[in-house]
């Protein structure tokens, strides 16, 4: 390797670190709360078997699970403006996110639910607690330590799709590598860099995912 | 009369007729056993007592009141389960949640009662059923008869009028059906009113006052405990009574 390529690397990291941190992971972090919260939603209404939003919630995890991701990005970002509605690329970029995740999370949710004993919301409810009394304090909890490897996964598998954002102008880190590439041409080493900073990322989420799963293992381990 | 239920119907999938016309009635302290073989329809009278099951048919009244189990409202359901006590054959306990905790749910959460209160009281049901020092282990950390002992602790706390108990020591390896049963006594010797579906027979002849025999989905036969087991009247009875007599290994006999 010649010093000037070993030069742009060295300054490009930076260029690349910084969109990384100041757009791909608030990407993640804002659509994945935001999934999560669709998630649930999702899950309980096909759990507690609520008509109509039960049929609702099947609807929208058929669609979303049965289409790419790219093209949801296209018709949101490209297409939804042809019937008035014109988004910044950021907010698209959140919207069609986190509805793709919470789709996936939803299956991940309810899956945990359905893990939980019957037998506990009997025994809530013999203790005189409401049934959504009974969802908040034993069954949601226990369902979310079940799901948490799961969603855990989900995270760093968004996270390196948000890569697919480029696509609809997001200045997130692989469209500064493109742009950096083009004036280069330095393409193979600049792809390989972008590579490692999303290694990077994944790796650091992998350890918090092995720390979150510690603690929350608490009550299901034997300590004696 | 503390209890009484009249006349329970229930059927499953429109065809299996699982309680069929059952009766009885409960006295405030009675310890009363009900026994018969599998699938009579004894956990399913328990269930419809306490709502977990919706009979299609009885009346039920309690607490000085008459209820319609087929339409019985959620309010009145709620009402009626905050004055009655569920023991399970599988224990049951909040997973998530320790011993301690698991007495004091219920009473923070539905009663609304100040948690360093419901702490008091739910030290107190555990150290009656002898787990004072289990307070802070999660029922993953307990053997099946330290859960069961929980359990019991929670039905106990919010001092209801009655506790209904399914099969309390099925599931227990026999070496520790002995704990929950002392405690089961021990409730019994304080007055608590229970119904008990239970196979052990010890508990039936020695325990509670009163037997009922169901099968299926009928009450054979009910009376006093002494004379259901010395003088049985129905044929059916004294059939039951030997094969589960002859099941009995020495130890289990008083
Ligand atoms: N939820 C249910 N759905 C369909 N059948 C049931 C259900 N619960 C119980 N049964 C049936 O009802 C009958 C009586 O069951 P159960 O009340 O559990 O009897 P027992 O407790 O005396 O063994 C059995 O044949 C059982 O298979
Ligand atoms: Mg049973």
């Amino acid at each position: 390797m010649d010093s000037e390529l070993i030069g742009l690397l060295i300054d490009s990291f930076g260029k690349i670190l910084l969109p990384g941190l100041a757009m791909t992971l608030p990407l993640t972090a804002i659509s994945f709360a935001l999934a999560l919260i669709i998630a649930v939603a999702a899950a309980l209404v096909q759990f507690a078997n609520v008509r109509v939003l039960r049929q609702l919630a099947r609807f929208y995890i058929w669609v979303i699970r049965g289409t790419p991701l790219l093209v949801q990005l296209y018709i949101v970002f490209y297409g939804l403006p042809n019937v008035g509605v014109t988004l910044e690329p950021f907010p698209a970029a959140i919207i069609v996110f986190s509805i793709n995740t919470g789709a996936y999370a939803a299956e991940t949710v309810r899956a945990a639910l359905e893990s939980v004993p019957v037998g506990q919301i009997e025994a809530g409810e013999c203790v005189g607690m409401s049934y959504l009394q009974v969802m908040r304090r034993i069954v949601l909890p226990q369902a979310m330590r079940t799901a948490f490897p799961s969603l855990a996964n989900s995270v760093i598998s968004l996270m390196k799709d948000t890569s697919l954002a480029a696509n609809i102008t997001v200045t997130e880190m692989f469209m500064a590598t493109q742009r950096i590439a083009a004036r280069t041409y330095e393409h193979l080493a600049l792809y390989i860099e972008v590579a490692i900073v999303y290694l990077l990322f994944s790796t650091v989420l992998t350890k918090l995912q092995r720390m979150g799963e510690k603690r929350l293992s608490a009550y299901q381990s034997r300590k004696e | 009369m503390l209890l009484k239920a009249t006349n329970v119907h229930k059927t499953f999938d429109n065809t299996l007729r699982v309680l069929d016309g059952v009766s009885l009635s409960v006295e405030q302290g009675d310890v009363v056993s009900i026994l018969g073989p599998s699938g009579s329809g004894k956990t399913t009278l328990l269930r419809c007592l306490n709502f977990l099951e919706r009979a299609d048919e009885g009346r039920l009244e309690f607490g000085g009141r008459e209820y319609d189990m087929a339409h019985t409202s959620k309010r009145d359901i709620a009402a009626i389960r905050k004055k009655t006590g569920f023991v399970f054959q599988s224990y049951n306990l909040f997973a998530n949640k320790t011993a301690l905790q698991n007495v004091t749910e219920g009473l923070i959460v539905a009663r609304k009662i100040p948690r360093d209160q419901a702490d008091e009281t739910g030290r107190r049901a555990l150290a009656k059923v002898g787990l004072s020092d289990r307070c802070d282990h999660y029922p993953s950390q307990l053997s099946g008869g330290q859960q069961q002992r929980v359990a019991i602790a929670r039905a106990i706390a919010a001092e209801p009028q009655i506790i209904y108990f399914d099969e309390p020591t099925s599931a227990l390896d026999p070496e520790l059906i002995g704990e929950v049963l002392a405690v089961m006594r021990q409730l019994a010797d304080d007055g608590m009113t229970m119904l008990v579906v239970t196979h052990e027979l010890n508990f039936a002849r020695y325990v509670s006052n009163k037997v009922i025999f169901m099968e299926h989905g009928r009450i054979v036969e009910q009376g006093p405990a002494r004379e259901f087991f010395e003088n049985p009247r129905e044929e059916r009875t004294r059939a039951f009574l030997q094969t589960v007599g002859d099941r009995l290994s020495p130890q289990d006999k008083e």
